[in-house]
């Protein structure tokens, strides 16, 4: 058996093509308010970038291309790691009005506290 | 049996990944199950990664003696690369997020670019198919990482203002053809014979610095509102240079997840050029200050200030609060104050409610996320179609920081320059508040006949000491009240 992948000529623009269609669809369900997570998201999932370096720098086999290697497996693993934190980070934030975070139960509070005096 | 048991793991791994990502994105389509959304995005890029390493088993006779170095190589790029990104995520201000993306999204680009270039300077690409996509790869990666760079940089404050010069698009033009013209002779070169690919390493240095010159040319001109549609622009530019390495390398995953964020990238550019009200190509390669410079109807009326304590009591004693906020009030820091003053109207029975543009900001939907960073809950924060009709029947619409998204001008003027672009429609509320640093004009460089109107105040000052001294006035009035 054979499990290596050969995709030529047409076959890949019908991957481009179904992929492209899927994200457009996918995206165009995500309201205006989930823009921000959305595109820091959908630039994390670009950070799949850094398998293709990975492959790029183990086959490497001048100081050179070990070098570019290196650079691109770098910036690849900062766009994963990094759009997966910021990602993370916003939509932890979004709450309705039932369910409160705790920090804005607290300014709650404090925003109750008479003045002094 | 040695490269078979990894070809499958990989091809199982990778075909996850896809799935998990697709699948992902799905789940981010409500608040609700987004952050779940983001998790199993992320479960699938680990699936790919560690899979990745099983190349190691099918790597090139002439990649084989360099394997443990470059196996040591990839793991210390992994944890150095994604350990600085993961920190700095963590850390960055809510506010300094469009400049944090537009990073990341440069370092995809670099690594798209950086894997064409080792296939081109190790001669990997066969046929001129392949050839032909490595280097359109290698251009919109390029591309999109200088010009991601010069964004964080405008974005960051690094770089201040537009940098403009006559006849700049004829020089872009002619930066873009010469790198087209080298990339045209390379194919032409590789695929005549006259060279191959391996000996024309000056040619590639030379298309790389050109694509990475064009990138930066494109994006110095471009101001800084209209960032949200440059950022998108560039994760969709991203995206396609992904998808495309990712055939030159024959993975699918990467063939798949390029192209969904191409397709992302393309909805959100357009999305956002509409709710400016002018094209693409107008936003990328005008100058917008240049087609501002016209005559202006008189507008009659006069600028009524206010103070900001009577206005936050007169806002006490109403009905419905509609509230637009705008870059201003981000950059005053003012929104963990405005939700104070929000919850006190609330706790008086006042009706608050946030109305959002969607070039509010400087990356799509960023105001939303202040907001919600600063607690306000999300079934308060209503788009520009979904509460614009309800103006009319607010006692009060608050605007902080925001100009052009309320200028009543792109309804009913046809000689402005933002005629035809949707706006809040603030002016039909029956009082109208806005607060503002001074007198000045907008990002647009044109008059706001809403400020002028009769049922406009305006409360003159930054936006965080304005709600504070709002906040202080109804207090003190609950305390009186009490006493």
């Amino acid at each position: 058996m054979d499990f290596s992948i050969s995709i030529s000529g047409f076959v890949a623009l019908y991957i481009f093509m179904l992929a492209g269609f899927a994200g457009w669809v996918i995206i165009g369900h995500v309201p205006a308010i989930l823009h921000t997570p959305l595109m820091s998201g959908s630039n994390f999932v670009h950070g799949i970038v850094v398998v293709g370096g990975i492959f790029a720098l183990l086959n490497a086999s001048t100081t050179l291309e070990q070098a570019i290697g290196f650079f691109a497996v770098l910036l690849g693993a900062g766009n994963a790691a990094g759009g997966y934190a910021v990602t993370d980070r916003m939509l932890a934030m979004f709450q309705t009005s039932e369910h409160q975070p705790a920090h804005a139960k607290s300014g709650r509070a404090k925003a109750h506290r008479p003045k002094k005096g | 049996m040695l490269t078979i048991i990894p070809q499958l793991l990989i091809g199982a791994a990778d075909l996850a990944a896809a799935f998990l990502f697709l699948y992902g994105l799905k789940r981010m389509s409500s608040p609700v199950t987004a952050p779940s959304g983001i998790f199993v995005a992320g479960l699938g890029m680990v699936v790919a990664i560690l899979a990745s390493f099983l190349y190691a088993f099918d790597v090139t006779t002439e990649a084989r003696p360099f394997l443990a170095t470059n196996i040591g190589l990839a793991f210390v790029a992994l944890v150095v690369g994604g350990g600085a990104a993961w920190w700095s995520g963590r850390k960055v201000a809510m506010t300094a997020m469009p400049q944090m993306v537009a990073l990341y999204n440069g370092m995809g680009g670099g690594a798209a670019g950086a894997i064409a270039a080792v296939e081109l300077f190790g001669g990997k690409s066969q046929g001129a198919t392949q050839l032909i996509v490595t280097l359109a790869g290698a251009l919109i990666g390029a591309v999109s990482l200088s010009g991601s760079l010069i964004a964080w940089g405008k974005l960051d404050g690094v770089i201040n203002k537009p940098l403009r010069f006559k006849g700049q698009q004829l020089v872009n033009g002619l930066v873009f053809m010469a790198t087209l013209v080298v990339g045209g002779y390379l194919v032409f070169a590789v695929e005549a014979g006259a060279a191959p690919l391996i000996a024309t390493p000056d040619l590639i240095y030379l298309f790389f610095a050109l694509a990475l010159v064009f990138g930066i040319l494109m994006t110095l001109p471009i101001g800084g509102a209209d960032m949200p549609v440059v950022i998108s622009v560039y994760n969709a530019f991203t995206g396609l240079a992904v998808g495309l390495e990712g055939f030159v390398l024959q993975n699918p995953a990467l063939m798949i997840a390029g192209m969904v964020v191409g397709a992302a990238g393309l909805l959100l550019t357009l999305l956002m050029a509409k709710a400016m009200n002018r094209s693409v190509s107008n936003i990328l390669f005008t100058n917008f200050g240049a087609v501002t410079k016209q005559k202006q109807g008189d507008i009659k009326g006069s600028l009524k200030p206010a103070e900001a304590g009577d206005a936050g009591i007169f806002m006490r004693y109403v009905k419905e609060v509609i509230i637009v906020p705008g870059y201003g009030l981000a950059v005053a820091q003012g929104q963990q104050k405005l939700y104070e003053f929000v919850k006190l109207l609330q706790s008086a029975d006042v009706t608050v409610k946030f109305a959002i543009h969607p070039v509010a900001g400087r990356m799509p939907g960023q105001m939303d996320v202040l907001l919600a960073e600063a607690g306000v809950p999300y079934d308060l924060i209503f788009q520009l179609d979904d509460i614009n009709d309800e103006f009319a029947n607010a006692d009060v619409a608050l605007v902080i920081g925001a100009n052009d998204v309320v200028n009543p001008a792109a309804r009913t003027d046809k000689s402005s320059p933002i005629f035809g672009m949707p706006i809040l429609n603030a002016d039909k509320a029956k009082k109208v508040f806005v607060v503002k640093r001074g007198e000045g004009k907008g990002y647009a460089g044109i008059q706001n006949a809403l400020f002028y109107g009769d049922n406009c105040d305006m409360v003159y000052g930054d936006a965080q000491a304005v709600l504070i001294k709002m906040i202080e006035a109804v207090r003190s009035l609950g305390l009186s009240a009490a006493a």
